[in-house]
């Protein structure tokens, strides 16, 4: 199984719950909170169980809960694709 | 105490128009959009004609983020609300936090989007369904959402009277005005055809199966054979006059001046039904006599009973042919909650431009039925209208509208 890359969940999370919210930041996009770019408990539920069908594995979601950016997130999911591999 | 509720704002989308300009021309001009389903494929179904709102794009009006959380017809319904704040040059956040309050009705909520979430549930499993099912399907769907766009925090509600919601918004939107509310958003957007919205009416028995459009639905005619279902609606911002006056607006469609709803007996009871009653609250309501009506506009329902009942109650009330009487939903079908709505903002622009516009399609009145059935556009001075509307399962609902001065 390919490992996730921020530039896909950001991609996924558009098809999820459409676009973040445009801000003026000196982060990098990845490091930007969810709720910074607008997206809501909702939104993030949709795109949990998105990763989940799309990766094929099981998300905890208090883990899920705990990555608050994109790369965090990313991190998370590369993290249990490695463990179940 | 009535005379202090005005109508300020109008956004509509129909299947005649986008916007009440180009539905005001449309209606007028009688041209109907009643036409075959384009939505889903209905070819297998008894019934497949509606009345749709066609041109109607999304993504022209509204953010990314709300489309993948809302039903097409919430869609509609929040381009509506902001087509009603433009129209009232009012911008909700120069009122207080909880200013302004929103009372829709809704005759299912989000069919369509429901519709799509309960086949993946079924054909896919749990995991495929949207998470955003949770409301999206829900019949206070869209007076959240509007709420939500426009940060409107005042009371909040939702009604489910079938049709008749379209006018039992407007009453409880003008309860909340007397409560010193000073400004509503109400009215009805409904109705996304698809299969189990289909499904769901078709069950009532008063779908039109007819094939032909310009005979599918031909209410108070001699061939009356029941109604063709439609989307789109109309929301509308009440406000006390006072409330109007102290922002500067400068609009003012007409007033709402009565208002009333009565309930049918059940059936067998062999009691009649219940649609005069209301008229006459509304008009003791609006402090009228039948005779100062200038114009209904009826629930128009397609059935040959219902169509009975409704010229008799306005018989009783205004005599024989006593009241110009039309059904511009010829030309839309029936828009569940949103069609009264949409009845009122036509009833209001009657009133300023001063014409009747006609019911189509129906070239043989019933003679029994006793109306003065306007069917070519009609000038008239027009101070007051009368609006009906009927809810399946027995919701009788009226109201009178008179212009601004």
């Amino acid at each position: 199984m390919d490992q996730l890359t921020t530039d896909r969940l950001m991609e996924i999370m558009r098809e999820c719950a459409g676009d973040g919210d445009a801000m003026e930041t000196d982060r990098r996009p990845e490091d930007v909170e969810f709720a910074a770019l607008g997206y809501d408990s909702l939104a993030m539920l949709e795109t949990l169980s998105r990763l989940e069908r799309e990766f094929g594995v099981a998300i905890d979601e208090e883990e899920f809960a705990g990555a608050v950016t994109p790369a965090e997130l990313t991190t998370l999911v590369n993290r249990i694709l490695t463990e179940a591999a | 105490m009535n005379a202090d509720t005005v109508i300020t704002g109008m956004g509509l989308l129909a299947p005649t128009g986008l916007g009440h300009d180009e539905h005001w021309k449309n209606v007028l001009s009688g041209a109907s959009a009643i036409g075959p389903v384009t939505r889903f494929d209905a070819e297998r179904y008894p019934s497949r004609l509606a009345g749709e709102v066609t041109d109607f794009v999304p993504e022209e009006h509204l953010p990314s983020r709300l489309l993948p959380q809302t039903d097409h017809m919430t869609r509609m319904a929040l381009v509506a609300s902001d087509w009603a704040f433009a129209d009232a040059e009012f911008d909700p956040a120069l009122l207080p936090e909880y200013g302004v309050g929103v009372v829709t009705a809704a005759s299912a909520g989000g069919f369509e989007f429901g519709h799509r979430e309960l086949q993946n549930l079924w054909g896919r499993g749990p995991e495929y369904v949207s998470a955003y099912q949770s409301f999206a399907w829900f019949y206070a769907v869209n007076t959240g959402q509007v709420s939500i766009r426009h940060g409107l925090r005042g009371p909040a509600g939702a009604l489910v009277t079938e049709q008749a919601g379209g006018l039992d918004a407007l009453g409880e939107a003008r309860r909340q005005l007397r409560r010193g509310q000073p400004m509503v958003l109400t009215g009805a957007v409904d109705g996304s055809p698809c299969p189990w919205g289909w499904v769901a009416q078709l069950s009532t028995a008063r779908m039109s199966r007819e094939s032909d459009p310009a005979l599918a639905y031909r209410p108070f005619d001699a061939e009356a054979a029941g109604y063709v279902p439609g989307e789109g609606g109309a929301l509308l911002v009440l406000e006390s006059e006072e409330a109007a006056r102290a922002r500067g607006a400068r609009r003012r469609y007409g007033r709402m001046a009565g208002y009333a709803a009565t309930f049918d007996p059940p059936p067998g009871s062999g009691r009649p039904a219940n649609l005069a009653r209301a008229v006459r609250a509304a008009l003791d309501d609006a402090e009228l006599r039948p005779e100062e009506i200038d114009v209904v506009f009826a629930d128009a329902s397609g059935t040959p009973e219902e169509d009975a009942v409704e010229a008799d109650a306005l018989r009783s009330l205004f005599g024989p042919h006593g009241v110009p009487v039309t059904a511009p939903k010829t030309m839309t079908g029936r828009l569940s909650a949103g069609g009264p709505a949409v009845d009122v903002a036509t009833a209001l622009l009657a009133l300023r431009e001063g014409v009747i516009p006609p019911t189509v399609h129906v070239s043989r009145p019933l003679p029994d039925h006793t109306l003065d059935l306007v069917t070519t556009p009609r000038r008239a001075r027009l101070a007051t209208a009368l609006i009906l509307a009927r809810g399946h399962g027995g919701f009788n609902s009226a109201l009178v509208v008179t212009g601004p001065r």
